[in-house]
């Protein structure tokens, strides 16, 4: 019986069997960020520990960098005391920092692999959900809590129960106009967020095969809102011709050598998987959503189902996410009034989302009644952009032009809703309150399909204008 | 062990819905900060005050909050971001067990970090457990993690939860770091042994 990459890598970096039963996993890359490490390196502190591995943990500041004016200090004093803080930290603990005066800041799961830090068959932590991202190459990466970061940094190791494997095949052919984006809200559409609970989904078959890395990074990053902590996807050709070059990919012989062994990781052709499921998306129209968790989607030519149809499990969230939303059961959501529209985050705010983005903006304007803006996910992403010119097309239509960092995705900077503004958005969550205002009301959706509503200031069938 | 946690007793109150997330539990805004002390105010301030600090009907702005070491939740609680603010935010306003129908996994294990049992019960029995909570909402309530019971008016529920968290509640080891950094040298060893820090050489 053949063996999983799961299973492969898992097995590679097990230390010891804890005496709870857990085993004590050795995390090959710990990446950190300016919200949930600060209490962790206070715990070492309080406790006389060291950090074990200096080397092996990266740090970068991402989610409460304001996206306009980046001087120091920040007009958020509280936002300047924690970047005070990672700074700090990093300095005494000797942490390699890609700080906001460097050319490599950004969203710790965009700068990771444009860094060529992530790699197949690793283990990769962070306190961070979204670190699934990673996983795209043929990596173990999931998120974890501050007092793991703690562990961490303490051990390079933590406790940690093996997850079950769901294979999920994606098959047939996207229609013009439907993305990556797209491919994982049908997923969690089809699973539920419940439905990954307990597992790592390993994503493939011919739709995911023939993904770019950029696009395999969005569909690993949502593993977590179907409720996998775990995304991966087998390492291939594109993986290798994707890190080679790149700052901390192995360099000259060893990469020769780093392909044999990256190979050698893939799931065998008879693995046993603990479940597996077939998705076809070949008539498949793009994706939004319409409720307060990403569960509540479905392809915007649809309408939003009758809440007889809902289970008994489902029934009183898809209410209350009727009443948050104002809207109605059997409703569509084409020609819903948006305010604000929002390209980046960890899910879209890489180089091919931003060029897709302004594919379809190119001589069209925002409509008068939208903000619309663009954070690109790293300082690299932008710089590439500029040169691309994409900076000057989204302005040139109305769109503000940003600087690096998560933003409006969760709200924890400057950037967030005002009262119940609807926001068209390429991020994760549509959860009550998450884009900063409480009464926000968030629809996610891919990049393309934000910069179409945007123009026209409705929700729209990106199918129906490009 | 001073750690060992065997018992959480007293009121419990009831939090209903299904899918509460993180962001929910202690919006982003509140995590702005370096250490999680004070936290406890700002669990689910959004839907306990309106924009203009008024509090609103909420059961943690309840007189019986204060003295209720027990939150019942329902379906996925938890889910979404890995911030441990949230849990911390539920310690620190004073809960220090929570019985719900399941669990987002971050957030679970979270909790068992804190010394901190999420519990669940399961299917009929959680519907059991919840009518007789609600013919006497003030009584007795206490999860029992040596029986892996939770005890209520005479009554007993099974709960689930995984091997690994209980025995690290009941051993008192919840806190892991002690007992990985005891692991130094097999460590050590590890880090030889794997290619990518080794320059991939004998693969």
């Amino acid at each position: 019986m053949g063996e999983s990459l799961f299973t492969k890598v898992w097995n590679m970096h097990k230390v010891k069997t804890l005496s709870s039963g857990q085993d004590q996993l050795f995390i090959g890359l710990h990446l950190i960020h300016e919200v949930t490490s600060p209490q962790a390196f206070a715990m070492l502190k309080e406790r006389g520990v060291k950090v074990l591995h200096p080397e092996r943990t990266f740090a970068t500041v991402d989610h409460i960098v304001p996206t306009k004016n980046r001087q120091r200090p920040f007009q958020d004093e509280l936002a300047e005391k924690m970047l005070a803080a990672l700074e700090s930290n990093t300095t005494d603990y000797k942490i390699s920092f890609f700080n906001l005066s460097t050319a490599y800041q950004g969203i710790v799961h965009i700068i990771g692999p444009e860094l060529g830090l992530t790699q197949p068959g690793m283990t990769i932590a962070c306190g961070d959900s979204h670190t699934a991202t990673h996983g795209a190459f043929g990596a173990i990466a999931f998120g974890i809590g501050t007092s793991q970061v703690r562990d961490i940094l303490a051990t390079q190791t933590m406790a940690m129960n093996k997850s079950k494997v769901r294979r999920i095949n994606v098959s047939g052919k996207l229609q013009k106009g439907v993305y990556a984006k797209d491919v994982i809200l049908k997923i969690i559409e089809v699973l539920g967020v419940k439905g990954g609970i307990g597992y790592a989904y390993e994503y493939g078959g011919e739709v995911i095969e023939n993904f770019t890395m950029e696009e395999r990074m969005t569909v690993c990053n949502m593993s977590i809102e179907g409720g996998a902590r775990f995304g991966y996807i087998n390492p291939d050709q594109k993986t290798f011709d994707y890190l080679k070059g790149r700052k901390f990919a192995p360099q000259g012989e060893a990469f020769n050598r780093a392909i044999r062994f990256w190979k050698s990781l893939a799931s065998d052709p008879d693995t046993h998987y603990d479940d597996v499921v077939n998705i076809d998306v070949s008539d498949m129209a793009p994706m939004i959503t319409w409720g307060i968790h990403p569960g509540h989607a479905l392809e915007v030519s649809k309408s939003i189902p009758a809440l007889n149809r809902f289970s008994v499990d489902e029934k009183a969230t898809a209410q209350k996410a009727l009443e948050h939303m104002q809207l109605k059961e059997g409703q569509s959501l084409l020609g819903q009034k948006i305010s604000v529209a929002f390209i980046g985050s960890c899910t879209n705010g890489r180089i091919s989302d931003l060029r897709e983005a302004a594919q379809f903006i190119k001589g069209k304007k925002v409509h008068k009644d939208v903000f619309a803006f663009v954070v690109p996910g790293s300082v690299q992403v932008k710089k590439q952009a500029e040169e691309e010119g994409l900076d000057k097309i989204f302005e040139a239509a109305g769109f503000s032009w940003r600087g690096a960092g998560c933003s409006i995705c969760l709200g924890m900077n400057d950037d967030q809703l005002v009262g119940d503004q609807v926001c068209a958005s390429s991020s994760n969550r549509n959860y009550i309150g998450r884009q900063g205002s409480p009464t926000g009301r968030t629809l996610l959706m891919s990049p393309a399909m934000v910069a179409a509503a945007a123009v026209k200031g409705e929700l729209v069938d990106l199918r129906e204008v490009i | 062990m001073a750690n060992e946690i065997k018992k959480i007793t007293g009121r419990a109150l009831r939090l209903a819905g299904d899918d509460i997330d993180t962001d929910r539990i202690i919006p982003a805004r509140f995590m702005r900060c370096v250490t999680f002390d004070g936290l406890g105010k700002y669990a689910f301030f959004d839907q306990r005050f309106d924009s203009k600090g008024k509090a609103l009907e909420h059961p943690l702005n309840t007189a019986k909050a204060e003295d209720s070491p027990i939150l019942i939740v329902g379906r996925n609680f938890g889910c979404g971001s890995s911030r441990e603010h949230a849990p911390q935010a539920l310690y620190r306003f004073g809960f220090r067990g929570i019985i719900g129908q399941s669990f987002a996994e971050i957030f679970a294990g979270n909790c068992v970090s804190l010394g901190f049992p999420a519990v669940v019960i399961e299917g009929q029995s959680y519907d059991d457990f919840i009518k007789t909570f609600q013919s006497d909402p003030d009584s007795s309530v206490s999860i029992d993690l040596e029986d892996q019971l939770v005890k209520i008016s005479g009554k007993k529920f099974p709960f689930q939860m995984p091997q690994s968290s209980l025995k690290s509640l009941l051993d008192g080891k919840w806190d892991s770091m002690a007992e990985l950094l005891s692991n130094k040298e097999a460590i050590e060893k590890k880090y030889q042994e794997l290619p990518y820090l080794n320059q991939f050489t004998g693969v």
